[in-house]
This record gives structure tokens, sequence and C-alpha cells, in this order.
């Protein structure tokens, strides 16, 4: 009994000293069931015309009768519209806690699980390199120039900043495939590697990878740098007014020093939640930037589905993605509230 | 007492002058928010008047295709011969619009839901804020996509309440968080000891303290929107007035644009149109911003 009361005196306190760390969890869930609840509104929109043709289509395929293509096509796609709201709600909560996304409507062989698997690290690779580039040249660069208003440097990205905000990422993207791809030939405008090398962990690969990315990370690191300078620059702002910086002034420290050491890691600190936000904007975007750049991505495929009105890999899409966007987000404030104690009492 | 007419009249004048003058030094106060407003109002009136200046006709003449820019065309011609200059003038009324109406629904949206979880608190602010959250987290060109697919996009007022689905959000955080810090502060706490209604303090004491955030990020999502519905356009989905700019570029580079270099002008054109157009904005909300936040100033 008294080890019984010890061990919730523990667990009490172990909750409490991590309270920030459970309500994200919690907000985390309750997001992702919003996210469920939205991709379940999609397939009950969805006309009901869309499974007479996957069950046509079916039939054509396998040569069975009409009526038994139907029964199987309700069967693949887990989902009967005939059944009441709440049944086809749990049947397909049921799926997804399987694992299971659900089929393409338009190719039966096809599974979301499948286009996941094959396209997801694409994106992953284009996506975790452009953000780790534009966050290390942004907050250098945020932090160089908030040290000295005036200088020449400052200007050129407070000009740079304007520009890149006023021209939309996939402006950019046009601009970079029309001009390095089609007119100067430096680099491929589709696909994702060299199609004539074995795809393998070898050295010639990763370069046509990285080759082949090199258009759609520059286009995103040109957006996101000026998000991420901004940001420091803001966050420095703050620490600019600090004592110790003064201190370290007053003490003949040289400039580099204050700048690397005093002012910039104690400015990026609160960066570290923007990451989330950042990697959520790039995956958010992929549609349309995988689009232009033809880059068999996660996005194309998105975007591909969307055209083609296939309603299962839009859900299923729509859904990992967000799941990705919020474990990030979760995994950033966790991150945070680590390093910055301050940050779990004011919760 | 009771004012004599032409009494009243010359104080209406006054008041007027003052009005029009306070507005002036707000949009015209310092250079980039002079400039930004130039732009924004050089296209309002290309927007209203250009159509009849410059008429355009979409009739396909096959003589003048992809022709060079010149007098007669500006920007050149498209793969039908059409003139691309007319239509980015016809077509600036309709991006306008759409920019217009998405910064005035997700205004008034952040506005009415920020204000009453701020004034309201308790578990309507939570759950508020709760909303908000799942709108922050929830990648929103996706759902955009699949907003545009399921509802036919084919007039402005639609494809602006599409667009301000997802643009209150962040707005309606800060607007909560800007009333829950007046809310505390003397000049509201001394309103509510002299026991003024919750009516008097909302549009008196709160709405003009969070008056400027709000006209600035009005200018901001007029911007967001231009950039998302261009970026649907662009997929392919929401393309339903072929000289909107985004309908323009999406012809374009399905034509072959990007190859072609008869046609660079045809694509560059509506960016251009689209750049000129963002830049202005966001001059204009930085200029405004200086004015009403004068801390900044003194960086």
């Amino acid at each position: 009994m008294e080890k019984f009361k010890s061990f919730l005196r523990h667990l009490r306190m172990f909750l409490f000293k991590y309270r920030y760390f459970f309500m994200k969890l919690g907000i985390a869930l309750l997001t992702l069931g919003a996210v469920v609840i939205l991709s379940f509104i999609l397939i009950v929109n969805m006309p009901g015309t869309v499974i007479d043709a996957f069950a046509m289509q079916l039939s054509v395929e396998r040569r069975i009768s009409l009526d038994q293509a139907y029964i199987l096509a309700t069967q693949m796609l887990n989902y009967d519209p005939d059944a009441p709201i709440l049944e086809r709600f749990s049947v397909y909560l049921g799926q997804l806690l399987q694992g299971n996304l659900g089929v393409s409507i338009k190719n039966s062989a096809k599974s979301v699980n499948l286009i996941l698997r094959e396209l997801l690290p694409r994106t992953l690779f284009v996506s975790s390199i452009a953000l780790t580039i534009s966050f290390l040249l942004g907050t250098t660069v945020g932090s160089r120039t908030i040290w000295r208003r005036k200088s020449f440097g400052a200007r050129a990205l407070d000009g740079y900043i304007v520009v890149s905000n006023a021209v939309p990422d996939y402006i950019v993207a046009l601009i970079l495939i029309t001009v390095f791809a089609f007119n100067l030939g430096w680099f491929p405008n589709q696909g994702a590697y060299n199609a004539l090398l074995d795809p393998g962990f070898n050295i010639i690969f990763i370069l046509s990878l990285l080759y082949f990315a090199f258009l759609p990370i520059s286009a995103h690191v040109f957006s996101q740098m000026s998000f991420w300078s901004m940001q420091m620059q803001g966050s420095a702002l703050g620490v600019l007014g600090e004592d110790y910086i003064n201190a370290a002034r007053a003490r003949g420290l040289p400039e580099k020093i204050i700048i690397r050491k005093y002012l910039k890691r104690n400015a990026m600190l609160p960066l570290v939640t923007q990451l989330a936000i950042s990697f959520g904007v790039m995956f958010g975007g992929a549609p349309l930037m995988e689009s232009i750049f033809n880059y068999p991505g996660i996005g194309q495929a998105f975007s591909q589905a969307i055209a083609e009105r296939d309603y299962y890999v839009v859900q299923g899409i729509l859904l990992f993605v967000s799941v990705i966007v919020i474990g990030v987000n979760l995994v950033a404030d966790t991150i945070y509230s680590l390093i910055d104690p301050r940050i779990r009492r004011s919760a | 007492m009771i004012m004599s007419p032409a009494k009243t009249l010359s104080r209406f004048r006054d008041e007027s002058t003052r009005f029009l003058h306070a507005v002036a030094r707000i949009f015209f106060g310092n250079a980039r928010s002079a400039l930004g407003t130039s732009v924004l109002l050089f296209f309002i009136l290309l927007g209203i008047f250009g159509p009849l200046l410059f008429p355009y006709s979409s009739e396909i003449d096959v003589t003048s295709q992809l022709l060079r820019p010149s007098i007669e065309h500006p920007f050149g011609t498209d793969l039908w011969g059409r003139d691309v200059f007319r239509q980015i003038v016809v077509g600036t009324s309709d991006v306008l619009s759409i920019a217009f109406l998405s910064a005035l629904f997700s205004v008034a949206i952040a506005m009415i839901l920020g204000m009453l979880a701020g004034m309201v608190g308790g578990i309507f602010d939570k759950t508020i804020l709760f909303i908000t959250n799942v709108f922050l987290t929830i990648p929103s060109l996706p759902v955009f996509l699949i907003l545009a697919a399921l509802f036919t996009v084919d007039n402005p007022v639609t494809f602006a309440s599409i667009l301000s689905v997802f643009s209150w959000a962040g707005m309606c955080r800060a607007i909560r968080a800007q009333i829950i810090s007046l809310k505390e502060r003397d000049f509201i706490q001394i309103c509510r000891v002299m026991k003024m209604s919750n009516v008097h303090i909302i549009f008196k004491e709160l709405l003009p303290n969070v008056g400027s955030y709000i006209l600035i990020n009005f200018i901001i999502v007029m911007k967001n929107a231009i950039t998302g519905s261009v970026g649907l356009m662009l997929l392919g989905v929401a393309s339903f007035e072929p000289t909107n700019w985004g309908a323009i570029l999406t012809t374009a580079k399905n034509s072959g644009a990007l190859i072609n270099p008869n046609s660079y002008m045809w694509l560059f054109a509506p960016i251009l149109s689209i750049a000129v157009f963002q830049l202005g904005v966001i001059l204009l909300s930085k200029g405004l911003d200086d004015t009403f936040n004068p801390r900044l100033r003194v960086m």
C-alpha cells in the first residue's frame, strides 16, 4: 500500500513536471482526430458514380459480373455507401488503425501505402536538404546583418527579403526550370534520377539524385532563406539588448566571437519551433513544386490524384502528410521545452 | 446649443479635411507606403478603367501567333494570336476581386472569433484556440486543392471563400492575444468601473487599438490570396476566367512557353504583373507597420 502511494506521488510529479509535453501531445492527438474526420468527409462526399466506375473497371479486369464486381469493390475499398454513417466511420477508422490507407480507384493494383513507400523518400530527401541549407544560411546571414543595420550587406538582404516575399516559390520554380533546364539545358527537366543507373547505395547514384534534385532544392532555398533570415533578425533584435551582449562588448571581445557565440546561439533557440512550421510549408507546397519540376514525389502524386478525382489516394496522402507535419510539430515543441526549461513552466 | 447651418458645414469641412489629412499621412507618410499605395491604386484604376481603354477580344487570329513585343502588342501575342497585354489588363479586376474578397472574409472571421475568444474567455476561448491550432497545423495547399475539387469554382466569391478557409487562423490567434493583453490595461478597467457597455468597449476602445494590426493583415492576406489562387490555377483546378493572370500563366506553361523563346514574354507578363502587385502590397504593409509601430523606426 505504501509502495502504491509513493508510486502515485511519483506519477503525479512526473505528469506535472512534463505537463507541457502532455498538453502538446493531447493537442496533437486532437488535431489528428480532426484530420481523420476531414478525410472521412472527403470520402463521404465523393459522388456515388465513383464506386460504380470502379466496379465496372474491376468487372472488365477480372472478367466477373457487374454485381460481383460491385461487392468486390466495396470490399476492396472497405466502403459500403449504403451502410449507416457511423458504421462506415468505424470501418474506416479500423482500416486506418491497421495501417491501411486505401486503394487507388483508378488502378486497383496500386495501394496508397505502396505509393507512399515509393515516393515519400524523394519528397523527404528534397525538403530535408532544402530545410537544412536554408536554415543554416538564413540564420547566419540574419545574425550577421543585425549587427550593422546600415551596411551594404544588410541593405542587400532587405532587398532580397522583399523580392523573395513578392515572388511566390512556384514562380521561382517556373523561372528556374525555364532558364536552367529548358533554355540552358544544365539540369534535367523531369525525373528524380538518371534512369540508366541502377538504384542503389553508391556514390554515382547519390550524385545523380542530387543532380536531379538541384533545381527543386534551389527553389525551396530561395524562398525559405528569407523566412529564416527574417526570423533570425527578429529574434536577434531581442537578444541584442541583453546585458551579456553589452558585457561581452565591454570586455573587448571581437565582434565575430560575440556574433557566433553570444548572439547567434541565444537567438537560435526560439527558432527551433519554427523548423516544424517551415517543414510543414514545404511539405504542403510539394504538390505545386513537384508538378512544376516534374519531380516524381508524393506531391506530384497528390496533384495527379486530384486531377483524376482519385479520392482514396487524395485522402490517404493528405492523412499521411498531416500525420508527418503534426508529428514534426510535436517533436519540435518537445525539443524546445527540453533545451529551454523556461517554456515548461510557462505552460 | 444650436449651431447655425454654416457653422455645422464649416465644422464638417474641418473634420473631413482633418480625416483626409490623417489618411494621407498614413498612406503617403513614408516612402515605402507611398510607393505601395501608388502601385495598389494603379492596379485598381487599371482594373476599373483598363478594359475601357484597351478592349480585348478573344477572337483567334492565326496570322499573328506568338509575336514578339512591339508597340502594337507591348507583351507580344499568345499561341492564338491574342494580345497578352490586353489579357493582363482585362484580368486585373478578377485578380483584385478574388484577393479583396478573400481578405475581407478572413479578416471578418478572424476579427469576430479572435475578439470573442479574447473577451469571453473560458471554455469558449479554449475551443477557438484549439480550432485555430488545427487549422495552423494541417498543410493548407492540399486542403485548398481538395476543396477546389469538391466545389466547382466558377466565380470569385467561391474562390475567395475557399482561400479564406485557411488564412484566418494565424490572424485570429494574434487578435485574441492582443485583446487579452489590452483587457488588463487601465483604460479598459476604468471603462468597466464606469459601467460602460460592452458594445462601447469593443467598438470604441478595443477596435481602434487593434485597427492598425487588422489593416496590415488585410493587405498581407490579399497578397497570400493571390499566391494561393495562382498556385491553384497552375494545378488546373480553378481556372474559370481565362484572362486571370494565373490562368494566362497556366495556359502559357501548358502550351510549351517554357521551351519556346518566342513566347517568353507570354509567360513573363503574368509573372511580372504578379510580382509588381505583390511588391507594392508588401511595401505598403511595411510602410504601414512603420507608421503604426514607431518603436521599429528607431532601429
